[in-house]
């Protein structure tokens, strides 16, 4: 059963280091920003993917023009500006807050502040409602019972 | 407690009118394709290129050269099936006289001409764009995909897939027979 385990690793272990590409840097600091920056840009073919993890030839396309612009001294906007001027905004998984996707981000902190504000009108309405009326003789009808 | 009637408390209504609206988005998303996305370059100037032709590997094609009348640049390559779908109504527009400008992404040079030999050749010239390069210059994701250039050399429309016979007629043959 090890043995067969051992084999298993193996295996796997070759296919990942095949599917590695090695790219040399020139700095740690290239190498992070290269590996960010791929992780933030869609793959346009399978579109639930970024450029670092899909292996459509177009992401392997963007990836080493990612790299390209890297190495010649490109910053992180200029690679991210060179990408959207030709797929636009849908290439970034962050889209830039415009009045187009204004909703988009702040919807959510919108819901948050209306549901708080029900929540909490809820709370103080029963907290302040006054309390149930009843006669005299009901009053009388409940000290009767409660003394028996 | 007295009845009364839904109408006469509208806060019944609430959830009612937030369903819909939640509802109304989701049909409207159901209907939209995601994968067509908009393209940034619609509205500006096709971007350039210099690639050999795959008739004639001596010469290369620049689009700034076809400046002067409008024409359409098909994206296009042999192992691509859609292609295949779109090339009777590629032939069809040739013969009605609309210049067509292939570009022949990352594709075997043969494979290409035998391909046009089978099935008809619909474009004016192909120009070869083995690296993918331009095709990134023109924020290319998914072959077929044409664009229409207008006499100055601006990109005025996008189709990604392939050609039908309505995006034709109602979207490229009325740009193409618009006065300039």
């Amino acid at each position: 059963m090890s043995r067969l385990i051992a084999l298993l690793a193996l295996l796997f272990s070759l296919q990942l280091s095949a599917a590695e590409v090695i790219l040399s840097f020139d700095s740690p600091e290239q190498e992070q920003r290269y590996s960010s920056l791929i992780d933030e840009l869609r793959c346009m073919v399978c579109q639930n993917q970024n450029i670092a993890d899909s292996n459509a030839e177009l992401a392997e396309d963007l990836r080493d023009r990612t790299y390209e612009m890297i190495r010649t001294g490109a910053s992180d906007d200029e690679i991210i500006s060179y990408m959207v001027e030709r797929y636009g905004d849908f290439v970034l998984y962050r889209p830039p807050v415009k009045s187009s996707t204004l909703l988009l981000w702040y919807g959510p902190v919108l819901l948050l502040v209306i549901a708080v504000y029900a929540v909490w009108r809820n709370i103080r309405r029963k907290s302040q409602a006054s309390p149930a009326q009843i006669s005299d003789s009901q009053r009388r009808k409940i000290r009767r019972l409660l003394d028996k | 407690m007295t009845e009364r009637s839904i109408l006469a408390r509208p806060k019944f209504l609430i959830p009612l009118v937030v369903f819909l609206f939640v509802a109304g988005f989701f049909a409207l998303g159901l209907r939209l394709d995601s994968t067509l996305v908009p393209s940034p370059l619609v509205g500006k100037s096709a971007p350039s290129f210099q690639l050999p032709l795959l008739h004639l590997e001596s010469e290369s094609l620049q689009p700034e050269q076809m400046n002067g009348a409008p024409w359409l640049l098909n994206v296009w390559a042999s192992w691509c099936v859609a292609c295949r779908d779109e090339h009777q109504l590629l032939l069809d527009l040739a013969d009605q006289g609309v210049v067509i400008i292939g570009l022949n992404y990352k594709d075997d040079p043969g494979q290409a001409r035998r391909w046009l030999r089978e099935l008809g050749n619909p474009y004016l010239v192909t120009a070869v764009d083995n690296e993918g390069s331009a095709a990134i210059d023109w924020g290319v994701y998914g072959v077929p995909e044409t664009f229409l250039i207008d006499p100055s050399g601006v990109i005025r429309f996008k189709h990604i897939g392939p050609l039908s016979a309505e995006v034709i007629a109602e979207k490229i043959l009325p740009l193409i027979r618009e006065p300039t």
